[in-house]
């Protein structure tokens, strides 16, 4: 978790070097002072490294590994430390529609799964424990077949993604309340 | 990919593991709600006649299955003011006080290494013997002559088929969620005998009886954790893997011949209805939509599919002919009706339905169109009809717990079976008795 909140400050703190690098071109920094200032300064700060980039030893950026089920791939293009991306996207009642607060990350699995055709992975597709358990086998796949096509659509290979649908039979949390159906109703992936 | 057609791959399996049976989990009958005018009856003590005690009581099993209906009120023997070992000697005062209407009376010898059983059915206002019956067994078969005594009975003062030698088939999870065991036991009607047919660390569902009662049908995720139906034989503990489809490998459903398997695949895209020829491996899809089409349940002359559709919208019932593969709705009360089967007379149609967000058992009357909830408890489903076709066995939750429980068709009964530990689901009531036994004429 703490990995992936770092990596998201850190592609905000990206972001910003690069807006000031355009605005300084268009030697218009007015606009850029309502921005994120603090942060904007801090980040330019710290990512002043391109001295360090200039030396001759070739820094090799990380492989991609799959670690328990998950994947790890490097924190930035060129890094050498690896993070693991979100590997659970969660569905809502009686519905199989990829919401878009996971899109972001769908598109990093596609990206490594396009990147390497040897890749497999498994998306298992549960429902909560409402409604019966055949119905809900087929609802669990219909979660894990709508994954399945968006990250086809962004690049993977259909060839690369198994679906497996549980129904309610594996839930992820125990409980019977709205709390544990929102836990449930959830598409898991699984790299092999 | 495709239909396992070498009928070679047997397993043996599990039939009976003493140590599984051993942790085996205990189901006890618990009844929640009786017929107010239930009829008074008193089972006697039987008198048994051999030497060393029996391992079995049998009166004591005749008076738990009757009081355990629901439609029945027995007598304690601590309240009895005579114990008769024969009609001959019934004092009817004695039981006219106790408000008794029926006594059941018997006596148990030994014959060489048979057991015999000579039970009596006595009617206290008309003061005459209604039933008097002789049967035979070994000693390992105690239980099910008591419960071939109470189904005679039951039938005899209710006009309903007795359910007492049948079974219930279901499934147990016990262990915390990442850790699962998963079990399939089969247990008398009264969850004695409990017996653990199959283990798996997978989830193991949709388990179903063949009509002959010897065989079963389940899906399970034993392969690399890939969904697959097999097929079981309870009396040779044989069993094979029927389909290994990408993709749904479900709701398996013996037609009433027993020689096709209806099933759910989703290998040609979405969830359909396929239905297998068991001997020859021949597989017909019966459904073609984008919708979810599942729990697929014969119409008892086999000539018709009922089953669950999402293509309206949300799932609703839908039976279809197999002749000429005509479709047609048959509920539209409510938005969730699902995982139906037919009554064994074609009367109407047990189903899950949902009402005000509650998900219950309810009762689909196909001549007057109308939907009557037998519930009051929620999260009900896989209800699963006796072949009495006067009760049902569904799953439920009680205290955070899966459990079973039991309905009479007409709601008037309902017992819980709790089980000492595990969540419980799935029933499924065997189609067939136990064992039944001849009356040696007098």
């Amino acid at each position: 978790m703490g990995i992936r909140i770092n990596r998201g400050y850190l592609a905000i703190g990206f972001a910003a070097v690069f807006l000031v690098g355009c605005a300084s071109d268009k030697s218009d920094t007015d606009t850029m002072e309502d921005g994120p200032g603090d942060e904007t300064q801090t980040m330019t700060d710290n990512t002043d490294s391109s001295d360090s980039m200039a030396q001759p030893e070739v820094v090799m950026p990380a492989e991609p590994e799959i670690r328990n089920g998950d994947i790890w791939v490097p924190e930035t293009p060129n890094s050498q430390s690896l993070m693991a991306l979100s590997g659970v996207f969660y569905f809502d009642f009686d519905q199989a529609i990829v919401k878009r607060a996971g899109h972001s990350e769908l598109n990093k699995h596609a990206s490594v799964l396009a990147s390497d055709g040897a890749l497999r992975l498994r998306l298992q597709g549960h429902a909560d424990e409402r409604g019966t358990r055949e119905y809900n086998l087929a609802l669990g796949e219909r979660r894990a077949n709508a994954v399945r096509a968006y990250l086809v659509a962004q690049g993977a290979s259909r060839t690369q993604v198994e679906v497996i649908s549980y129904g309610e039979e594996k839930p992820a949390d125990a409980g019977h309340s709205e709390r544990a159906w929102a836990m449930n109703r959830r598409v898991e992936f699984s790299y092999r | 990919m495709k239909l396992i057609k070498c009928a070679g791959i047997v397993i043996a399996f599990v039939l009976q593991v003493s140590l599984v049976q051993q942790v085996a989990a205990e189901l006890r009958i618990e009844v929640t709600e009786g017929l107010d005018d239930a009829v008074k009856v008193a089972v006697v003590p039987f008198v048994w006649e051999g030497r060393r005690p029996l391992p079995e009581n049998l009166s004591e099993i005749i008076d738990a299955d009757l009081r355990l209906s629901g439609r029945f009120e027995t007598t304690p023997v601590d309240q009895m003011l005579s114990l008769p070992a024969s009609a001959s000697e019934v004092f009817p005062r004695d039981w006219k006080l106790l408000q008794v209407e029926y006594i059941i009376i018997g006596r148990i010898q030994a014959q060489s290494d048979r057991i015999q059983l000579r039970f009596e059915l006595f009617n206290v206002p008309r003061q005459a013997v209604d039933i008097t019956q002789t049967i035979e067994g070994s000693i390992d078969e105690l239980r099910d002559m008591a419960h071939y005594a109470s189904d005679v009975i039951f039938e005899n003062l209710t006009g309903i088929e007795g359910a007492f030698s049948t079974r219930i088939m279901y499934v147990t999870a016990t262990g915390p969620l990442d850790d699962r065991s998963f079990q399939l036991n089969i247990a008398d009607a009264d969850g004695h005998r409990i017996k653990t047919v199959l283990q798996s660390r997978e989830p193991i569902l949709s388990a179903t009886w063949a009509p002959d009662g010897n065989r079963i049908a389940y899906q399970s995720f034993e392969k690399d954790s890939r969904p697959a139906i097999y097929i079981a034989d309870l009396t040779t503990g044989a069993r094979q893997q029927i389909t290994d489809f990408e993709g749904l490998n479900g709701a398996p459903a013996f037609s009433p011949d027993g020689k096709s398997l209806a099933m759910v695949l989703s290998k040609d895209g979405s969830p359909d209805i396929y239905v297998l020829d068991i001997e020859t491996r021949r597989l017909r899809r019966i459904t073609r939509h984008y919708g979810i089409d599942t729990e697929p349940s014969w119409t008892p002359d086999g000539k018709a599919i009922i089953f669950t559709s999402s293509r309206g919208g949300k799932p609703q019932i839908y039976q279809m002919t197999l002749r000429d593969l005509s479709i047609e709705r048959l509920t539209f009360e409510g938005d969730y009706n699902a995982k139906a089967s037919i009554l064994p007379d074609g009367s109407g149609i047990i189903m899950v339905h949902r009402r005000e967000g509650i998900y219950h058992i309810a009762l689909f009357d196909m001549n007057r169109g109308r939907i009557s909830v037998l519930t009051e408890t929620s999260l009900d489903e896989s209800p699963s009809i006796a072949p009495n076709g006067s009760m049902l066995i569904y799953a439920t939750q009680v205290n955070n717990n899966g459990i079973l429980a039991a309905v009479s068709v007409d709601s008037r009964v309902k017992f819980n079976l709790p089980s000492s530990e595990g969540d419980v689901r799935e029933p499924a009531w065997s189609p067939k008795k136990r064992m039944t036994f001849t009356p040696i004429s007098q």
